[in-house]
């Protein structure tokens, strides 16, 4: 009975948004803001067979990589940067002035050194992506209880085994917060690096579009951005729930006590 | 073996020099259950921290079986005072217990059979599968004395273990921690603030001074080996030491300014 209350509290909301643009738009005479009924329509036209395998696949396999590819640099430099103090002196300067750079600004330069392809969308995901993870790790391995770092040393605990059981997983809630934060920043910076530089992709593909007039399928692909959105946010979940399991388990415990 | 000579330990930070401890000398011999007590702050913590080699000494000399202390001593294994934060909260009962012996490159086989024994000398066989944190905090207690036994040290040090756990769970704990030394012949030295549980434990009790922080009185423990918490506790002997340990550190509290009521 809870758990259906709450479902219906958690998809109330959206069904309701949904339903008001659906009748508010129908029969819908304005070129710019077609009926959602046709949007509808046209993304199914559109996203299916090879649209999706030539436009949409591609710009989602830069979007993991890239977003992997963050997550895995922004926890490397951010457990050396938080373990070592001489490291985080050098380093310190010179990333608080690449982070001022917004990562857009990034593209026309990487087209000019290394084309249109995927190396450059990839990089400038890397770029923006790379900056939560990295604050949220350095933060989480310096904040590590001190009772289990001395545990871990009189009991040798020491190299790789130290490694994976006390500093990244002491940090692990940091680090998933950071790459939370990165994740929408993932899909921004896909779309707009594909809306600069780019022959075949989601955000290349909407450009088109709405340069086309092709209004319906333009907002189609609008819909489909958002989608991708949810998806994702809901795989990271999962992926959240398996890995902090613990976390959330020992806090819901102590609200207990 | 434990040997604390001339033992200093001066904490500098911000322009603020706090002496920890003054000046420490004793030996703690081989298979012995020496208690530390003495009044708050004055250095208990610190010293075990030396001893286990998690801080450096200012001056003095400390060493563990004849090994002077530089980093954590081989074949010496800590229990803490705060057990939850002790414990890996991402790793289930079994793997705490079994970290240290993966870390000293021991096999599956035998890591399995030396935890599986530890826990069950600790009363925990049907948890090892458990979170610390759905544990209560006398069983994280347990689980973080299951981890010293499977690591089969040699000197065992306590750092007020059972300062955080009820009463009935804290004489539980123990008569536990006295079957334990019993069984493994180490040499334990167990931190307490604790007077009664100081001498029901102990086969000796080191009283410390207040800051700066001294050796104010060495007792040996002459009741019965075998101990139990009513007749022990309620032994004439008991009372006796206890009143012994109990004015040695009423004294040490109040130094030098003496007139306090009677």
């Amino acid at each position: 009975m809870r758990f259906l209350l709450r479902a219906l509290l958690a998809v109330g909301l959206p069904v309701v948004l949904v339903a008001a643009w659906w009748f508010g738009s129908a029969g819908s005479q304005d070129f710019y803001w077609p009926s959602l009924s046709t949007i509808v329509d046209a993304f199914g036209r559109t996203w299916t067979g090879a649209m999706f395998t030539e436009q949409v696949f591609p710009s989602l396999w830069r979007l993991l990589v890239g977003y992997l590819l963050a997550v895995v640099v922004g926890v490397a430099l951010g457990v050396l940067i938080g373990t070592f103090r001489s490291v985080r002196s050098l380093l310190e300067p010179v990333l608080e002035f690449l982070r001022a750079f917004p990562p857009p600004v990034l593209v026309p330069a990487a087209i000019l050194l290394s084309g249109i392809g995927d190396r450059t969308k990839i990089l400038v995901i890397v770029f923006g992506c790379v900056w939560p993870v990295l604050l949220n790790t350095i933060e989480g391995v310096r904040g590590r209880d001190e009772v289990l770092s001395d545990t871990c040393r009189t009991y040798r605990v020491t190299g790789l085994l130290r490694l994976r059981h006390l500093v990244l997983r002491a940090a692990s809630p940091q680090i998933v917060t950071g790459a939370r934060q990165a994740l929408p920043l993932a899909i921004i910076l896909m779309v707009i690096s594909e809306m600069m530089a780019a022959n075949e992709g989601l955000g290349f593909t909407v450009l088109q579009f709405q340069r086309g007039f092709q209004i319906p399928e333009m907002w189609s692909g609008v819909l489909l951005l958002g989608v991708i959105g949810i998806v994702l946010s809901l795989l990271f979940r999962v992926a959240e729930r398996s890995l902090l399991g613990w976390y959330h388990g020992q806090r819901a415990g102590q609200r207990e006590w | 073996m434990l040997e604390v000579r001339n033992l200093h330990k001066v904490y500098d930070g911000h322009g603020r020099r706090v002496t920890a401890v003054g000046d420490l000398t004793f030996t703690v011999p081989e298979g012995q259950f020496a208690c530390v007590v003495g009044p708050s702050g004055c250095g208990k913590t610190t010293l075990l921290r030396v001893l286990a080699g998690l801080l450096p000494a200012t001056s003095g000399e400390v060493s563990v079986r004849g090994t002077p202390v530089t980093a954590p001593p081989k074949d010496l294994a800590v229990v803490f005072q705060e057990y939850g934060r002790s414990l890996f909260p991402w790793l289930r009962v079994r793997a705490n217990v079994e970290l240290p012996l993966k870390a000293a490159g021991m096999g599956r086989a035998e890591r399995r059979k030396l935890a599986d024994e530890a826990l069950a000398a600790v009363g925990l066989s049907d948890v090892d599968n458990a979170y610390p944190w759905q544990l209560s905090g006398g069983m994280q207690q347990r689980v973080a004395i299951a981890r010293a036994i499977a690591y089969q040290p040699k000197v065992l040090l306590m750092d007020e273990p059972f300062a955080a756990v009820d009463a009935q769970t804290r004489a539980d704990l123990e008569d536990l921690i006295r079957a334990v030394w019993q069984r493994l012949g180490v040499t334990l030295l167990f931190v307490t603030h604790d007077i009664d549980e100081a001498v029901y434990l102990g086969q000796r009790v080191i009283v410390l001074s207040a800051s700066p922080t001294t050796v104010a009185e060495d007792l040996a423990i002459d009741l019965p080996a075998t101990r139990d918490q009513l007749t022990t506790r309620s032994d004439a002997r008991f009372t006796e030491l206890r009143g012994q340990v109990y004015a040695r550190i009423q004294k040490v509290k109040a130094p030098a300014s003496e007139g306090a009521p009677a």
